[in-house]
């Protein structure tokens, strides 16, 4: 299909308007363009509008790490890639039905993504001869014929939003910046969408900037206009409602999902919450939400490092609150010392860990689940914690809940692993009901009579909570070894031996109070695929589809990743083959090999981004041949 | 819901009630033991609960005290007790933190956690046993040991030029600097009196003998025959004067403090007198800059003025937050703006 160069004034109403609308179950759809071309804004509103229209929405912004790398380059290239469809959907399209790209660095990036025959819509004022330089493009590729395998939608949309917003008098670099609402309004145009709702955000948002709000809804309908009075595309799309289980519904994020669910852990305890952190990618969204819920009883601290983020936590702990800080790999390896006193003091804190590439510095906003191991075993001496991993956005407010519980019954540190990719992207999510919620009990000990620092629950071994104001029980807690009975200091060997013993099996019994493992399809199969974090999107998918399709293929997703569920041993043995697909060189394939001695193979994937549908299901298509 | 510490008991308390179980094991002689026996001693005076007050420490020598206190104590690791207290203080600001901590855990390992509490004005006190070496891994030389000196680590002489506690605490904004040493009972429980009261960082320097790996370190200075020559005592409101027969004291010559021989050229009208209330910091800042040999030592309350702590900033935020949204729900936090049902 060749170009369309669409003409810079629309022609006055034509067929277009009459297209015919042709039905889609989904569509997956990516606005690119330079870091200030406002592209994951143009991706939040369009899927909050598709939300709204009732699809099941899944959303993945990629964004880079220079919050301004110089404008055109491909370094600077920001993305927001939304799957919609009218059926439950775990993880986006490996191809992009639609592109727009707002200039050429972004095109050169994105298009290998685009599924042939695909839409393509481009800012063609973007592509003088210095964007394309800047682009590293030796041929504009609006006339060198690279793109004749798509449908390509040139759009003069800076010119077009320059003439929508005259009227607001708005200086040309204010002008200029409404050019994604035009882009938008155009998609929005192309998949049947109202503009009602992006015009109330529009005009909430900048409220207090009046002449900014009319420039970019003029901007936003001019688009839409434009789309629908110029001969641009053959058809509309419609993607119908999905069925989702009936219920109230929201969009979400994990870093929101994380947010609230500290939120509720503090209402369902009765304890005030502390959010000690440092600011750090893609981490400190948690920080912000939270900051914003002093009305909760949220209390806040921009910590002055990740060091001292953990160490106030654990002070906050010891002080009778619910205790929890956020970081990512980096910071993680700097919270380690405090997360071992931590394990040592035994007190409560919550520690969330949003992965990203690494090691080192990396590839500060991409995901990556190179931690696992460091979770599991990154600190000096035996130090056990138990280690939570959320499978989507949503699940993230589940596993600071379990994480709070275990942490309040275990007098223990949990850590919970995300990662940049749930982070950010988003889902609609069911409401929860509050008073379904689990109840979170604090155990406070008030009775003087016996008391030691190392008294303990004989069922959980979680040693007894006792905080400062309670009368009688003044202790002291600290990082040397303490006496198994009086918890006064004491290096004996043998008492240490104990204490190493005693802090192991305390973690261990975790796994008796764990939720039942989940299989999804036979319980004796040929393939057992195993997951664990935002792998469950694109393996659930390929997993449903095979099984539908009657291939010999089950899958078990696994949430809680230190210390392994009962029966998980057993389960493992069933099946001839065991595939475990992961964001790092295989930690989890490596932790099952040890503990049950089978030949889990390793599938591994460190791009940054998650594993395309076709790469899982291609692997395990391979295995089970 | 927030975690309230229980009002104010009365109950009379004696020093014995607050000594714990465990018997210090520092070295014998080992300057720390006078230390802890003048804070048990100040503990009853602060009418404050046993249970309301908490240790808070690093590593180190020092860092062992809260487990020599029978109040709520937590040893954490090297550097970090301000941080933990951070937490902590923010978590229940009713309690009475104190820090110990030393030349090494707070100025070298602990500089930045330090610092932040001291910028933050957070409502404890500190006190930083200041004896210029590390004891508790055998004799190196300390962010406050001297130019030139010969340790372990530092045969040759150490390389570094030290750093004064006072001007790096005042520095990051401290609102309470004071220093006294190991052997004046009487000046350390005044001061400790007065830290306890000050609202804000109260930051102690005391002077400390490891006679161990760096005895005598500060005898030049407080060794009984000639400190009143070497030590200037500083009272608010007085001027200030030194010497066995007070006879010396200090004025300015345009910006630069000198001593004077008050015998020869005397004119009271001339000397500096010490406000340790005052806003502006120039004179804290000259007197903390007072070393020996070429100075008297100060010794006493340097500073202390009034300032927001960390602590009440926080609660305020939570306090208007309540007054103007109403307690938070739960169930409109879960909903949010943008709620469908299906
Ligand atoms: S090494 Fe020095 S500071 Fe440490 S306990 Fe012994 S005398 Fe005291």
């Amino acid at each position: 299909m060749s170009s369309v160069k669409a003409p810079l004034r629309a022609k006055s109403v034509s067929s277009q308007a009459k297209l015919p609308k042709t039905e889609l179950e989904k569509a997956t759809i990516r606005f690119a363009g330079d870091s200030g071309d406002g592209m994951q804004l143009t991706g939040t509103r369009f899927s909050a509008t598709s939300v709204m229209a009732g699809n099941d929405v899944i959303t993945f912004p990629d964004y880079p790490a220079e919050i301004r790398a110089p404008a055109g380059t491909l370094a600077g290239v920001s993305s927001f890639d939304l799957s919609i469809s009218s059926n439950e959907i775990y993880a986006t399209a490996d191809y992009l039905s639609v592109l727009v790209t707002m200039n050429p660095a972004a095109l050169k990036l994105n298009l290998q993504d685009l599924e042939k025959g695909g839409i393509l819509i481009v800012n063609s004022d973007n592509f003088a001869e210095n964007d394309l330089r800047k682009a590293e493009y030796t041929a504009n590729p609006l006339e060198s014929g690279e793109l004749n395998d798509y449908r390509v939608v040139q759009i003069p949309i800076t010119k077009l939003t320059l003439r929508a917003v005259e009227e607001t008098g708005l200086s040309h670099r204010d002008g200029v910046r409404c050019k994604n609402f035009f882009s938008l309004g155009v998609v929005q145009w192309l998949f049947v969408r109202s503009l009602d709702q992006t015009r109330d955000w529009i005009e909430d948002k900048f409220k207090n900037k009046p002449e900014i709000a009319k420039a970019n809804v003029l901007a936003l309908q001019a688009g839409y206009n434009y789309a629908i009075t110029t001969e641009l595309f053959q058809a509309r799309y419609n993607v119908p409602p999905a069925v989702l289980p009936s219920g109230e519904y929201r969009q979400i994020t994990g870093n929101q999902a994380f947010s609230l669910g500290c939120v509720a852990a503090s209402l369902r305890s009765g304890l005030s919450l502390l959010y000690s952190s440092y600011p750090i990618t893609p981490a400190s969204d948690i920080l912000h939400e939270l900051a914003q819920y002093k009305n909760f009883g949220v209390k806040t601290i921009q910590a002055e490092d990740e060091i001292a983020a953990m160490s106030s936590t654990i002070g906050s702990a010891f002080g009778g609150v619910l205790a929890v800080t956020g970081t990512s790999g980096p910071g993680l390896d700097l919270k380690s010392e405090a997360i071992g006193y931590a394990v040592m003091a035994e007190l409560p804190v919550v520690v969330l860990n949003v992965q990203r590439g690494g090691p080192s510095t990396g590839l500060p906003t991409k995901a990556e689940q190179t931690d696992l191991l460091a979770a599991l075993y990154g600190r000096h001496g035996e130090a056990p914690v138990p280690v939570l991993a959320p499978a989507t956005p949503g699940d993230c407010f589940y596993m600071v809940l379990e994480a709070f519980r275990l942490a309040l019954k275990y007098m223990t540190p949990v850590i919970v692993l995300s990662d940049g990719g749930l982070a950010n992207a988003s889902e609609p999510w069911k409401i929860p009901d509050v008073d379904q919620l689990p109840e979170l009990t604090p155990n406070f000990h008030t009775d003087p009579e016996n008391f030691s620092p190392s008294t303990r629950n004989p069922e959980t071994l979680g040693r007894l909570w006792a905080i400062p104001g309670t009368p009688g029980l003044e202790h002291r807690l600290g990082g040397l070894e303490k006496d198994a009975v009086t918890g006064e200091i004491n290096y004996e060997p043998e008492n240490h031996e104990k204490m190493v013993l005693l802090r192991d099996e305390k973690i261990r019994r975790i796994a008796k109070d764990s939720p039942q493992l989940e299989l999804i399809g036979p319980e004796k199969n040929k393939l057992l695929v195993v997951t664990w974090g935002s792998v469950f999107g694109p393996a659930f998918s390929v997993i449903s589809d095979l099984q539908t399709e009657g291939y010999p293929v089950s899958m078990l997703h696994l949430r809680q990743l230190y210390p392994f569920q009962e029966k998980l041993g057993e389960v493992l043995l069933n099946f001839e083959k065991v595939m475990v697909p992961e964001m790092n060189l295989g930690q989890l394939s490596r932790l099952l090999r040890a503990e049950y001695l089978v030949d889990a193979i390793s599938f591994s994937k460190l791009q940054g981004r998650p594993f395309l549908i076709s790469e899982i299901r291609n692997r395990v298509l391979e295995l089970i041949k | 819901m927030n975690i309230q510490v229980k009002p104010v008991r009365t109950v009379e308390l004696s020093k014995a009630d607050f000594v714990s179980k465990q018997t210090p094991r520092w070295c014998p002689g080992c300057g720390d033991y006078s230390i802890l026996a003048n804070v048990q001693k100040v503990m009853p005076e602060l009418n404050i609960p046993r249970e309301n007050i908490v240790f808070v420490s690093g590593i180190g020598c020092s860092s062992r005290f809260p487990y020599y206190m029978n109040t709520y104590g937590l040893h954490t690791i090297h550097g970090r007790a301000p941080a933990f207290a951070t937490g902590l203080k923010v978590a229940c600001p009713d309690l009475s933190v104190w820090i110990v901590t030393g030349d090494g855990d707070g100025l070298s390992i602990g500089g930045n956690q330090l610092l932040h509490m001291l910028r933050r004005n957070l409502d404890v006190n500190v006190l930083l046993f200041n004896n210029r070496i590390y004891g508790l891994t055998k004799g190196q030389y300390s962010p406050t040991s001297e130019q030139g000196k010969v340790t372990k680590s530092t045969p040759f002489g150490s390389p570094d030029i030290p750093l004064n506690p006072m001007l790096f605490a005042l520095s990051a904004g401290a609102t309470f600097i004071a220093r006294t040493y190991d052997t004046d009972s009487k000046g350390m429980q005044n001061i400790f009196k007065e830290a306890a009261k000050h609202k804000g960082t109260s930051f102690v320097e005391i002077y400390q003998n490891c006679n161990i790996f760096n005895d005598g370190t500060f005898s030049a200075v407080y060794e009984r025959s000639e400190r009143e020559d070497r030590i200037l005592r500083l009272n608010h409101g007085k001027i200030l004067v030194f010497g066995k027969d007070q006879n010396k004291g200090i004025r300015l010559r345009g910006l630069k403090p000198v001593i004077v021989d008050l015998d020869k050229d005397f004119n009271e009208k001339e000397l500096l007198i010490h406000d340790q209330f005052c806003e502006d910091s120039t004179l804290a800042n000259l007197l903390s800059g007072f070393d020996y040999p070429d100075f008297p030592v100060p010794m006493g309350i340097i500073r202390q003025v009034e300032s927001p702590t960390y602590g009440e900033k926080i609660e305020e935020q939570v306090k208007s937050q309540i007054e103007k949204k109403g307690v938070g729900n739960l169930e409109k936090l879960l909903r949010g703006n943008h709620a469908w049902t299906n």
